[in-house]
Formats: structure tokens, sequence, C-alpha cells
């Protein structure tokens, strides 16, 4: 086994990132020393915060070039989601509550639940969506969406990058054409954002979503960019109360979270580029590793078009849950959904036509800032063994030896 | 979720792994019974094979090759540990709630245990077609 590694290791990036201790430390005066609330505009307790706040705002939209102003902060990205999607279908509503035919929104099969369950809600509430499939490789064209247009379609939303493939999609495209036709387009770029550069002007982008704690910053923090010019963007508020946001997204400012956030991003803005070249190499090597301990390893999804810190792959005659048991020491996902009820296994990687089985044989591996060199080559033979152990175990795995097509069985459904 | 410890040990140190010869063979052989359950888009497939004592009537080994979960995995390896020195009657008395039982399984695992106890049913049940044998009432039974 590879030497100076402590376990567990963390190959679980794409679902939360540890918080960096420089936005930790940035946070801490905030709870204890600055603890006013920003709305409170007649001390100094309140100016401070709000100055804190301020700044956080200048560090985020430095990091995506928007003006602070387009700025507004949520709980993360969820609530992000639900805000664009909702609020825009609120406010661009062709048709009032209770009727039908009220407008039409794109999006993805594959997109997070985030954005599918409120665009099921609205389907409920009157508005057409159109559920676009992605190609086999995982990516949304922007000439997908072009086909998918109607004169009534008020909303575009499309993830950046897809949380468990690392996928690309056609972003700055996809918005061209939303231009084009004058709908809003709203990304959600959770996996994105911090990690790969932005620019909603240059990107064509309306809307978009982001979370702290995906990028090394804390929990419970998030944020929305809503454009303000050429065009403006105007949402119905999902939260309502104190008004603060500019009405947007009232209650109490989490100022430690937004300081946290602020932090983050700055520091993600001065260190995107070595980020982004060490975790590439750090997958290349993983993937490459893995392939060539083994046969019948796939990588899912497109090949180049993805994030330099996600890999979702598959291992032939062998359950991912099972895997995972046999690979504690490595903290990371797995596509099978044997933990769920519903014994499907995820619905992304079914999107992309992957085989049931070989969705259930995913695991989803993504590296992070602190990911190590030597935490790769551990994770490559660790790995590597429990494949080969479980596949010792596997009756497919005997019936591909013995030549028998596994395909061609039918098997007893339960 | 955690798995229980004896999740753990039958997942590490699963009893009775493997097969009484290929597909071919075991299909020919007329002292094997055969029970391949589940499927790969389930997630979960159970292999289990008893070899049962003509002269006694009575299972005298049994093997398992089991693609699925750690549970999935420990019901299996459970059931022919189980199953050793059992008579066909009394092997079709392992229901899933022992295993269940057993292995401590949260209720997002009782599938594992079912496809187990049909295993099992199936196995003998194919012992006993091979063999000339009635067929027991408890295998035609389906839950």
């Amino acid at each position: 086994m590879a030497q100076n590694v402590k376990t567990p290791i963390y190959l679980d990036n794409a679902a939360t990132t540890r918080c960096d201790p420089r936005v930790v430390e940035a946070m801490l005066p905030y709870f204890t020393e600055e603890y006013g609330n920003p709305g409170s505009r007649n001390h100094r307790f309140g100016w401070a915060s709000e100055a804190a706040v301020d700044t956080a705002r200048e560090q985020i939209a430095a990091l995506i070039g928007a003006q602070p102003k387009e700025i507004v902060f949520t709980s993360g990205s969820t609530e992000g989601n639900n805000l664009a999607i909702k609020g825009v279908a609120g406010m661009y509503a062709k048709a009032g509550t209770g009727q039908t035919a009220r407008g039409h929104i794109i999006t993805a099969m594959h997109e997070h639940k985030a954005t599918l369950d409120p665009c099921k809600r609205l389907q409920k509430e009157g508005f057409d969506v159109t559920y676009l499939e992605p190609g086999a490789d995982g990516i949304i064209t922007a000439e997908m969406v072009r086909k998918a247009m109607r004169e009534d379609t008020i909303l575009v939303t499309i993830m950046w990058a897809n949380n468990e493939l690392g996928t690309i999609n056609e972003v700055p495209e996809i918005g061209a054409v939303c231009r084009e036709k004058s709908v809003i387009f709203h990304t959600d770029a959770t996996q994105w954002v911090g990690k790969m550069p932005t620019d909603v002007e240059r990107d064509n982008i309306d809307l978009m979503t982001f979370s702290g704690h995906k990028m090394y910053g804390p929990k419970g923090v998030g944020g929305i960019y809503v454009r303000r010019r050429r065009p403006r963007v105007r949402l119905v508020a999902q939260i309502e109360g104190g008004g603060q946001e500019r009405g947007i997204r009232s209650g109490t400012l989490n100022v430690t979270g937004i300081v946290g956030l602020g932090k983050a991003a700055e520091l993600c803005k001065q260190e995107m580029d070595s980020d982004q070249q060490r975790l590439l190499a750090l997958r290349n090597r993983l993937e490459t590793g893995l392939s060539e301990a083994m046969e019948h390893v796939h990588v899912n999804g497109h090949r180049e078009r993805r994030l330099p810190n996600i890999t979702n792959i598959s291992f032939g005659f062998v359950e991912g849950e099972g895997l995972m048991m046999a690979i504690k020491d490595i903290c990371c996902s797995s596509g099978s959904a044997c933990t769920s009820a519903s014994l499907e296994p995820s619905y992304v990687l079914k999107s992309l036509g992957i085989g049931d089985d070989l969705a259930h044989s995913s695991l989803r591996l993504s590296m992070g800032r602190w990911t190590t060199e030597a935490e790769i080559e551990f994770a490559i033979e660790k790995i590597t063994w429990a494949v080969n152990h479980l596949r010792d175990l596997s009756p497919l795995y005997d019936m591909y030896k013995e030549g028998i097509d596994i395909n061609a069985i039918e098997w007893q459904n339960h | 979720m955690a798995y229980s410890e004896k999740v753990i040990d039958h997942y590490e140190r699963p009893r009775n792994v493997g097969s009484f010869g290929t597909t071919k063979d075991v299909k020919e052989r007329k002292d094997v019974g055969v029970g391949i359950v589940g499927a790969p888009e389930c997630g979960d497939v159970m292999q289990l094979q008893i070899k049962v004592d003509p002269k006694t009537g009575k299972i005298e080994d049994a093997k398992f090759k089991t693609f699925g979960c750690g549970s999935a995995i420990a019901s299996s390896s459970l059931a022919t540990e189980w199953l050793k020195g059992k008579t066909l009657e009394e092997g079709l008395g392992i229901k899933n709630t022992h295993l269940v039982e057993e292995l401590s399984l949260p209720p997002v695992k009782i599938h594992c245990s079912v496809l187990a106890e049909d295993a099992i049913r199936t196995a003998i049940t194919d012992y006993q077609k091979k063999n000339g044998l009635p067929v027991s009432e408890e295998a035609h039974h389906h839950h």
C-alpha cells in the first residue's frame, strides 16, 4: 500500500468540501465581536456587519464578472434554484394562477433534484416543461435547446456542470440561443463556480446559482446572480418578510456564512489556475491507474468536456454499494441506489443510456484542494484490490468468463 | 447507514464462496441444485448451489456467489452456513425473517434477505426436479 497516507481519505468533494481554514479565520470575528445585524442602520454594530456583507458581495462579483448589486444571498443552491425557477415562472407567467398554458420551461433529465422538483411543481401549476435528454456523453448542447424552443418559452434552466458526472454543458452557447430568442437563461453552477473561469457577461447568463460549501466555504450559504441590465431580470420572492436583499430574499443575513462565502470566492479566484491543473493531473492519474490495472473499467460521460475534479467510473460485474463497503477507507459516492428504497440506480446515469447494471457498478470520485498524489495512489491500489475481490465473489464475472452473454439471460426481476 | 457487526463479519470473511463447477457442469450434475435469483439491473444477483448426499438426503455442502451490496453478500453467506447439514425440508424452513433477525438488517435491506430465501428455494427445487423428486409444497409458495 502507498505510504504516508492518513485514512480515511476524502474523495467526495462534489458532495461537499472541507472549509478552508483561511475562510474559518475570516468568519470567526463575526460570531463574537462583530455580531451586528446588517439591517440595523443606526449603530456601529450594524454598520460593521453591513460593510462585511458588502465586501463579500464584491469578492463574489469579482469571481464571476458581475456587479455587486447583482448578487443575492441565499441558504445555498437548493434555495437558489427554487428562487430562480419559481421566481421567473411567477414573474413571467403568460396566464394567471389556476389557468393552463402559463408558459414553457426547458430543462434536462439529468439536472439536480433541486431543479427538477421545482419544475415538476410548476407543471402541476399550469406550466409546460421540456426535459431534454442528454447524449450518451451527458452533454446538453445549444442545438438541443434551440430545437426545444417554443413561442411561449419563458425560461431555460440548464446546469453548467453535472454533479454526478462532472460533464460540462454548452453554457455560453445555450445562453446565446436564449439571448437571440429573448428567453431568460438560468444555470445551476453549483459545481462550476469557484473551480472554473466564469464571466456572466461573456457567458450569456441571466441567473446563476452557486453554493459556499462546494468551493471550500461554509455550508448553509450560497447565492444567486440576478442580471440587472440587458435584460433586467425580475423574480417573485419565494421567502417574504423583512425585505432584505432588495425584497428578493427576506430574512436576516447570514453574516458569518456570507463573510465565509466571500473569502472562499476570493481564494478560489487566486488559486483557480493552479488548483485546476493539479486536479486534472490527479484525475487523469486516477483514471489511467484504474484502467490499466483492470479490465471493464468505464469512465462515464464525455471524456474531455468534464470538470477536472470529478470522475464517474463503472466497474463491470461489481455492485457499487458493495464496492464502497470494501473501500471504506475511501469516502466517495456510488450511482448504485441500493441504499434507497426504490432500488433504482442513478437517474443521471440512466439518462445517458448507460445500462442499469453499469449504473449500479459506478463510483463517483471527486477530488479537492487538499487531495494528494499519495492519496490517489492509495485509492488506485485499494479500489483495484476491492474490485478484484468482489469479482471473485460475482456470479456475473464467472458468467462473463465462461462466455455467457449476461444481457441475453432472462433475469427474474423483483 | 452503518452495517451491523454480523453483516460486516460475513462481508469481510464470506463463508463458502464458490461453485461446484461451471454453469454447464452444474447443470449436468444431479447431486447439485442451483438457484440464481435477482437481476443485474436491480443491483443484486445471487447464485446459490447445494450439494446433496443422495444416501442421506442431506445438504452436505453449499456455495454462493453474489453481485450486490454488503447485506446481499452477508445474507447469501449466512444462508450457505445454515444450509449445510440440513435436509431439503429443513432447508426450506429458512425464512427471510430469520436472516433479517440474525444479521439485524434494516428495513431498506430486507429485499436482500428475501432474495436469499428465493435462492434457497430455487436451488432446492432445482435439485428435486433434476432427481425426479416431488417438489416440496413450500417451494411453490410465493411471497
